[in-house]
């Protein structure tokens, strides 16, 4: 399906130190050097807890940036991989010996007080780690393979495709909310203690899942830079751009705005359960419709073409919120709104657009003079941003 | 699901849930009707069209309180003022909105979206900061309070039936608005072929102010409607939002008479479920029925052929 030739397969052009590589290892130190050591970790697991909503952008660039699907439902993959997550976890906190006093011991607490009597069968799986690894994962691709082929084979995309996965992100919170006994409910699943006999809750834990989630988006950040720099990330864009043409060469536009969207569902759901072991509960509030449509602003903000200016985006918008919600609450809902406004009308291709238009032209500059012009002929700006 | 209940029970049952469904059909026909104006015709995704409906209802709670303070006469019949007052501010509104915002976006309709959806979270947060958080109701007038018993077992309540009623004028008025009038085909032309309607004199950029206009103005009176059924807080109109845009996707969105019909099957169905099953389990279903219908027909039930 992907087609992808030899030569650009880890070939030299993925490996070549250029502008986007840079970028990642500019991240990489800020993330791994630079907050650790000037946060205290109660602001740096806030951090990681904003970091995994960067996987969801991430996600967004390639289906929404690159492949012109706009998603307004990834807080269902995001909420699904950390539901799957979570019930690993509650259930290892939930032993025979820790639950004693319930009338059903070894049931998740929430079960007990809904008058369950036994596990239900699609908890069972959830015994085993490595299942819950996986099905963190493949459920969210599982699903979004569904969706996607329903309504991709049969040519719906655009808004309509926006509101039926809007519909999605309401069902599903509804479901969640609905079926107390078997999901927790509006609560969602809380108290949740230790992976695999390790507390997560202890602030070394936090230290090591910080770092975890780092390495890991670092490392779906070089997965999506190989996904876009592949062929498939070029049709991607032909397809965002002319989809007719692109069906005229011969190509099945459908499997690849379906695989593109089962990716963006993955990503989603790596974060969710990071989310989930960072944060130590997952309920439907990161489910539904305002959750899912804020994530959106993440990947705007910090410009839709780009995956870097996402990561940086998702940072920026979660710090402005916390700092907002903590001294004016009331300001946050319109900073919010104009935030919507402002990047759709002012500037559409976010904070990497700015850097784009104002900064890079200095840096090229300065870089060019430093090296007697022999960098001048380096292509700096990645072909995707030209591209736009 | 049906067991215990005796079959004129049965029969009473559907009747009263089927009444209960037609008070919702009516305020998803009132919403969807302005949205099918300015999505089915004008292809703009208004995320804020439950902003202005609850707009209009506010409109009516001051209309309310300002009627029954000062000029207590009027008060039997402040409803139609207050219903006059919500068009003229929603619609006001939406006009404003789609002179500094939607007119620039009209190539980009997921952009539209995104920008509709500031506006609905501005709107929310200036609903909160000036009528507070707690939902608010309005008091009725004496002769919309009671109900009619039709059966000893059916009774049917006197503002449901006026909503109803309200319903159907407003739908004939858009209906002779939009079909029967020179300005409705001046809209029609307007968005079946722009450049052609431009070409043969018809300001198209006034149509679409005044068409956006016309779709909140309408979503303002469904607001002072629905203030006669349910309370109105700042985030009400969002939990209509998705519901509606799913009630005109799933009618056919160029088609009026689809959305009527998929918002009667929608409100239905919602309704005559949640009585045996609980009202997640019913909302869940319903929804899920209706994407699935979705998914194997994208079109919508109703379709417009027009020739692109």
């Amino acid at each position: 399906m992907t087609r992808t030739p030899q030569s650009n397969l880890f070939g030299r052009s993925f490996w070549r130190i250029d502008g986007d590589i840079a970028g990642i290892l500019l991240l990489a130190a800020l993330l791994v050097i630079v907050l650790p050591l000037g946060l205290d970790i109660f602001r740096l697991n806030m951090v990681g807890k904003y970091l995994t909503y960067a996987f969801v952008a991430l996600g967004l660039v390639l289906c929404w940036g690159s492949a012109g699907i706009l998603s307004l439902g990834q807080g269902i993959f995001f909420g699904i991989g950390g539901y799957c997550m979570a019930m690993f976890l509650k259930l290892e906190a939930s032993s025979p010996e820790a639950t004693k006093i319930q009338s059903t011991p070894g049931i998740p607490d929430f079960m007990d007080w809904n008058q369950l009597k036994a596990l239900p069968w699609f908890w069972e799986p959830f015994h085993s780690l490595s299942f819950s690894i996986v099905a963190v994962v493949a459920v969210p691709a599982l699903l979004a393979f569904i969706v996607g082929l329903a309504m991709f084979k049969r040519r719906v995309g655009g808004v309509y495709f926006a509101i039926i996965t809007q519909a999605f992100a309401a069902i599903l919170t509804i479901l969640i909310v609905g079926q107390q006994g078997y999901t927790g409910g509006i609560n969602g699943i809380t108290d949740l203690r230790t992976l695999k006999g390790w507390d997560i809750r202890t602030d070394d834990a936090k230290l090591v899942l910080y770092f975890v989630n780092a390495a890991l988006l670092i490392g779906c950040l070089l997965l999506c830079l190989y996904v876009r720099r592949s062929k498939l990330g070029r049709i991607l864009v032909a397809l965002r751009d002319k989809e007719d043409r692109v069906r005229f060469s011969g190509y099945d536009v459908a499997n690849f705005k379906i695989f593109v969207f089962c990716f963006a569902a993955a990503l989603s759901a790596v974060g969710g359960a990071m989310f989930t072991l960072q944060v130590g509960f997952m309920s439907p509030s990161f489910v539904g419709i305002v959750p899912s449509i804020e994530m959106v602003i993440y990947c705007a903000v910090g410009g839709r073409l780009s995956l870097l200016g996402a990561v940086y985006g998702t940072l920026l918008v979660n710090w402005a919120k916390t700092m907002l919600s903590e001294s004016f609450p009331e300001l946050w809902l319109f900073a919010m709104g104009a935030l919507f406004i402002g990047v759709v009308m002012v500037f559409p291709n976010g904070l990497a657009g700015l850097y784009q238009q104002f900064i890079a032209p200095h840096l090229r500059r300065l870089t060019a003079r430093r090296s007697g012009g022999a960098a001048a002929g380096a292509p700096i700006i990645p072909p995707h941003t030209a591209a736009d | 699901m049906f067991e215990g209940y005796s079959l004129a029970e049965l029969g009473s049952i559907f009747a009263m849930q089927g009444f209960a469904g037609l008070i919702l059909f009516s305020v998803f026909v009132l919403m969807a009707l302005g949205l099918a104006i300015i999505f089915g015709q004008m292809g703009v995704i208004n995320m804020a069209h439950g902003e202005f409906m609850i707009l209009g209802a506010y409109v009516t709670y001051l209309c309310s309180n300002f009627i029954s303070s000062y000029a207590p006469a009027l008060f039997p019949a402040y409803f139609f003022i207050a219903m006059a007052l919500a068009f003229v501010a929603s619609g006001a509104l939406g006009m404003l909105v789609e002179w500094g915002m939607i007119r620039f976006l009209y190539r980009r309709p997921l952009d539209t979206l995104l920008a509709t959806w500031g506006l609905s979270l501005i709107l929310q947060q200036v609903f909160r900061s000036v009528f507070g958080a707690r939902e608010v109701g309005v008091v009725l007038p004496d002769w919309l309070m009671g109900s009619v018993a039709v059966t000893d077992t059916i009774e049917v309540p006197i503002n449901g039936l006026f909503v109803m009623g309200l319903t159907i004028a407003i739908t004939v008025v858009i209906y002779a608005v939009m079909f029967r009038s020179r300005w409705g085909q001046g809209v029609r032309a307007v968005m079946q072929n722009r450049v052609m309607a431009g070409a043969v004199g018809i300001n198209t950029e006034k149509v679409d102010r005044y068409t956006f206009g016309l779709g909140c103005g309408i979503a303002g009176v469904a607001g002072s409607a629905f203030t006669m059924v349910g309370s109105t807080g700042p985030t009400s109109g969002q939990l209509y939002i998705v519901d509606t845009f799913l009630v005109v996707v799933f009618g056919g969105a160029q088609s009026l008479i689809g959305t009527i019909a998929s918002a009667f099957t929608i409100s239905q169905a919602q309704s005559t479920m949640e009585f045996f099953l609980s009202g997640s389990t019913a909302k869940v279903l319903t929804l899920l029925t209706v994407v699935v219908i979705l998914m194997l027909r994208p079109q919508g039930l109703f379709v417009l052929k027009v020739r692109r």
